[in-house]
């Protein structure tokens, strides 16, 4: 396991989810699961991030700023997608304004579903997500 | 000769050691706070893969400019650690720590991002907050003791200094929790969850640029513990368990209080620098005027 795996750090978007997933998120940082053992801190800044954490279906005015968030974080980056809207739109997947998951705007790396997602689901899916950016990390060094 | 030697070692340690030192105290201070959060919290090491892992991020920046600022910025705070370390004149040490932060500052304002350019602004303001006391130390070490020269503060003899400035040692534990960028939580770069400014004046810098900024904290960490040392002059040992000691303090303090304010901070800390920074240096004033000292 080397640095990258060792130190996730974490931007949270939430792209018009109904809060749900976002309260689980939070409550994974709590003193009952505690993330920051993992070394995962919660940056709220994409210049800082390395996983980037999605909740909701993604609707017409929010489009923009997720791809621009996600453009803003420094490679190697991987992208989370939490909950059943996130990952698919659910059962808002048909609405005229929602896109219908986060991956018909960014590329998604790892699929959290769930309504609402538990914290040991949303655990899980980081550290899945960790496996991958380490291997994105490995890739980039090759290509130098 | 001999003495030169000294310097140079002196200075070359730190240059070496402190950011191992700084990084472990970060460590330390992390799981702390998690022990007090009721948390198992991050590895003691963890700052050090922080850094190990920014280290190989893409290279971004919101204003080229940025690297050089930050770099000046590593680089200063480093020298101004080494000049104290090698025993030279406070005063320079004094003046280079502050050229060190306008580079900071000026790498904030660099990005075209109005939250970097609210962290710079406060980054300023702290600034001015420790800047006084930073000079009322080089002042009362210098009317204690007679000399600017670090390496002669260190060695003198009889009561240490800070049996002659309480005060002035009060004022620089309490500008202790701002340098440490403990509180306040709206200028602070610390590691809790949550901040007013995400991550203050760092907020548009990432990968090396980030990880320059987090050794030179590291180095200045070390920089304001060795001040606190200064104080014990003639006894080191214990300069360095208060020294410790301090850093645990403010761990508390910053647990204690986590919704400080800016303002709060700008008020309390110039209040605590007059009136118990300046009184002290009056009184040593007087008293060496009228040869009691």
């Amino acid at each position: 396991m080397t640095s990258s795996a060792k130190s996730p750090w974490i931007l949270h978007y939430n792209a018009s989810s109904c809060n749900g997933c976002d309260i689980e998120i939070l409550a994974a940082l709590t003193p009952m699961y505690d993330v920051e053992r993992f070394g995962i801190v919660n940056t709220g800044n994409p210049a800082h991030a390395d996983i980037f954490v999605v909740t909701g279906g993604v609707n017409e005015q929010n489009k923009e700023v997720l791809k621009n968030l996600y453009e803003q974080i420094p490679a190697p980056k991987v992208v989370v997608a939490v909950g059943i809207c996130a990952s698919s739109g659910g059962v808002f997947r048909d609405c005229y304004n929602v896109s219908g998951g986060i991956d018909t705007v960014i590329p998604v790396d790892v699929y959290v579903p769930g309504c609402s997602v538990r914290p040991e689901a949303l655990i899980e899916g980081i550290v899945k997500a960790i496996g991958i950016l380490e291997e994105k990390r490995a890739a980039m060094e090759e290509k130098k | 000769m001999n003495q030169i030697i000294l310097m140079v070692i002196g200075a070359v340690v730190f240059l070496i050691a402190a950011p191992f030192l700084g990084g472990i105290l970060s460590g330390i201070d992390r799981k702390l706070t998690a022990k007090m959060q009721s948390r198992r919290g991050p590895p003691i090491l963890q700052p050090f893969y922080d850094v190990a892992k920014l280290w190989h991020k893409e290279k971004v920046f919101a204003n080229p400019v940025e690297k050089i600022f930050t770099i000046s910025y590593l680089v200063f705070i480093a020298l101004s650690g080494a000049l104290l370390f090698g025993g030279f004149n406070i005063l320079l040490i004094v003046f280079c720590l502050a050229l060190a932060h306008t580079f900071i500052i000026l790498a904030a304002y660099a990005a075209n991002a109005p939250y970097s350019h609210i962290g710079a602004e406060r980054e300023l303001l702290s600034v001015m907050v420790a800047e006084p006391i930073l000079i009322l130390i080089g002042a009362g070490l210098f009317m204690v003791t007679g000399t600017f020269m670090v390496s002669e503060i260190f060695f003198a003899s009889g009561l240490p200094a800070i049996c002659y400035l309480p005060g002035v040692f009060v004022a620089l534990i309490a500008v202790l929790t701002l340098k440490l960028r403990k509180s306040p939580f709206d200028i602070s770069t610390s590691h809790h969850a949550h901040q007013e400014l995400v991550k203050g004046v760092t907020s548009s810098f990432a990968g090396k640029t980030l990880a320059n900024v987090e050794i030179a904290h590291w180095y200045e960490t070390v920089i304001f513990l060795g001040l606190i040392v200064l104080f014990f002059g003639g006894y080191p040992i214990l300069g360095i368990i208060v020294a410790l000691a301090a850093f645990i303090l403010e761990i508390v303090i910053d647990n204690i209080f986590p919704r400080v304010t800016w303002q709060m901070t700008v008020k309390s800390l110039w209040l605590i620098t007059l009136i118990l920074g300046v009184i002290n240096i009056i009184v040593i004033g007087i008293l060496s005027a009228g040869g009691m000292l």
